[in-house]
């Protein structure tokens, strides 16, 4: 069982202020991924979790119990790092083993279980070969195949598919998948990717600036964003703002409008505009509009629209998808 | 470096890699010879090369005038036993401004490796007479302690060079894994540390063998290494070359043949664990 809490969690480097006042919980069994740019803090909030950092105040509790003075390996947590972090020296075997040996578990079983995992993550060939002899991906499966023989608690992954090719990518995020069907266990994923986020979580963390912007299953995050910062940030291509007269006529500092949420036109519509590039991508087609009225749109259109640059469109925002902000930027009922 | 290179290139290059080699090595080669050769033969304009009376009368001369065994084990004693002592004393020093640095870090390593800036003459009177006085002259221990200071600063920076190299993440992911800090250092970075510090020793032990200055002016008979032995047959009564040379093969042979069996640990020594 593996519930985590975290209560008005902290974390200072010296002056600096790089966790301010988290507060969430990751329920048993649950995918749970954190979002954010680049240096918002998730890297050190998975590590305050399990505890390769110390917290500056607040608290964190795995399965009710305070965990915040306790050592990473009494948490009962296994982390997949982004480099991997396979011990060079030994064989993938005794990589996997290495826990279960801390553990001073007997022989028989540790070769049962890492010949189990070997065999989920199929890497029962490469058993006797070392870390430099393998390829991206299965350096990948042995750093999960690490974790998972210790039948962890919780999973913690920090951007584990970063240095993958985009094929790979897609294979890996899918045994993972897999695996969190199969164990059931808590997962808790850092990713800068959108799509790996959208499609892998039950339950998404978006961080800013070392705070948490909201939290919400991807579909609440895409279609009830809390403001501004989440509207940008989830969904891809970026969700359009428009502010002026646009926004003003509809009682708002500003209006969001997906690409994909927009019609399209060639002969009338409310902003008109100018394409500048269409990209075609086979199953959909990104046109970018330069309006006068509005600045730059993009629009998502299915299948190959026939666009071409130069050409006169205009684009209409769906009513009821649109999002109305405030002057600071949060959303509006 | 799959790199494609073609036939004639890869032929230019082995070439100037021989010529290069050659020319590095032609002094030890030719000191080699010197020594079998007779000291009229040694003498001879033009040089003989191989087409000489062959006789190991040197070495023989070399033997009835020094006590060789005495050097050599002088030298290895004082090698070796500098080099653990070192060794001793630059891992943890090495290790701990690796792995948990303060602001004072990189000062610290700068300072050690200005000691090196300074010649030993500018210090020798003050050390002669200080050695002098606690009756270390032309002891074992004096001069072996001696050679560990000397080679203390090249070896805690090498050292630290290469403990720099471990990835924190993998010493993260085995305090994860539930080693104890004694497991930790015991199967995780010490293996990975290994190469590094054999690389060091070599190094260390190189050093100290070639070392001459300390020797010569703080070691007489009981605790002179071969360097000290060399030195003494460049002699007043003139130079014998050939003498000279068979004393010289005499006193780099160990070393030479130590270097042979350990090129690779030798050459990432030399770049200074910048090569991977
Ligand atoms: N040991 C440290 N000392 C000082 N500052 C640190 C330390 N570790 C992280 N930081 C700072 O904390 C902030 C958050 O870092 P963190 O690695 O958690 O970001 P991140 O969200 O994981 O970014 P990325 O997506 O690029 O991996 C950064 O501004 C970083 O510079
Ligand atoms: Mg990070």
């Amino acid at each position: 069982m593996g519930s985590i809490e975290l209560k008005n969690v902290r974390k200072d480097f010296g002056a600096i202020s790089v966790i301010n006042d988290v507060s969430f919980k990751v329920n048993d069994g649950e995918f749970t991924v954190f979002v954010g740019p680049s240096g918002c803090g998730k890297s050190t909030l998975l590590r305050l979790i399990a505890g390769l950092e110390d917290i500056s105040s607040g608290n964190i509790l795995i399965d009710g119990k305070d965990v915040s003075n306790v050592g990473p390996a009494q948490r009962g947590l296994a982390m997949v790092f982004q480099s991997y972090a396979l011990y060079p020296h030994m064989t993938v075997r005794n990589n996997i083993a290495f826990a279960l040996k801390m553990a001073k578990q007997p022989k028989n079983v540790i070769d049962e279980k890492v010949n189990k995992a070997a065999a989920i993550l199929n890497l029962t060939d490469y058993l006797d070969r070392r870390p430099r002899q393998l390829s991206g991906g299965q350096r990948q499966r042995v750093a999960i195949g690490r974790a998972i023989v210790r039948e962890p608690a919780a999973f913690l992954f920090d951007e584990p598919l970063s240095n993958l090719d985009a094929a790979l990518r897609v294979q890996m995020r899918l045994e993972i998948g897999d695996l969190h069907n199969n164990l059931k266990t808590t997962m808790t994923y850092v990713t800068h990717d959108q799509v790996e986020a959208m499609t892998m979580a039950d339950k998404i963390v978006v961080l800013n600036k070392g705070a948490v912007a909201q939290i919400g299953s991807p579909l609440e995050l895409y279609n009830k964003p809390n403001g501004l910062f989440v509207a940008r940030f989830i969904g891809s291509p970026t969700m359009n703002i428009v502010s002026g007269p646009a926004a003003a006529k509809r009682n708002a500092a500003s209006i969001g409008i997906r690409p994909e949420h927009v019609d399209f036109s060639t002969s009338a519509g409310e902003w008109p505009g100018k394409v500048r590039i269409a990209e075609h991508l086979g199953a959909d087609t990104f046109v970018y509009v330069d309006s006068d009225a509005v600045g730059p749109l993009t629009v998502r259109l299915e299948g190959e629209a026939p666009v071409k640059p130069g050409q006169t469109v205009y684009v209409t925002p769906q009513e009821n998808r649109l999002h109305r902000f405030d002057r600071d930027g949060k959303s509006m009922a | 470096m799959a790199r494609k290179v073609s036939t004639s290139r890869r032929v230019a290059m082995s070439a100037v890699a021989w010529l290069v080699a050659l020319l590095i090595f032609f002094p030890i080669l030719w000191m080699f010879l010197t020594s079998f050769k007779t000291e009229a033969d040694a003498y001879a304009v033009p040089p003989k090369f191989l087409f000489f009376h062959w006789t190991t009368e040197n070495y023989v001369e070399v033997q009835s005038r020094v006590d060789y065994v005495l050097h050599a084990i002088n030298s290895i004693v004082l090698a070796v036993g500098a080099n653990i002592f070192g060794l001793i004393l630059a891992i943890p020093a090495a290790w701990s401004m690796a792995f948990s640095p303060t602001k004072r870090t990189k000062d610290l390593l700068m300072w050690m490796l200005s000691t090196k800036m300074m010649p030993g003459a500018g210090v020798f009177m003050a050390i002669y007479f200080i050695y002098l006085r606690a009756h270390l002259l032309d002891s074992r221990w004096g001069i072996g302690f001696l050679l560990m200071m000397v080679n203390l600063p090249i070896i805690v920076w090498m050292l630290y060079t290469y403990f720099k190299e471990i990835p924190v993440d993998i010493l993260e992911a085995a305090r994860m894994d539930g080693a104890s800090l004694r497991n930790e250092i015991i199967y995780v970075l010490t293996p990975m540390a290994v190469p590094g510090i054999a690389s060091t020793m070599l190094l260390s032990v190189i050093l100290s063998w070639n070392e001459a200055f300390w020797t010569l002016n703080l070691a007489n008979v009981n605790a002179a290494p071969l360097t000290n032995m060399i030195a003494s047959f460049s002699s007043p009564e003139g130079d014998f070359w050939a003498l000279l040379s068979a004393a010289s093969v005499l006193a780099i042979a160990p070393i030479l043949i130590i270097g042979w069996f350990s090129q690779k640990q030798l050459v990432r020594g030399l770049t200074f664990g910048a090569v991977k």
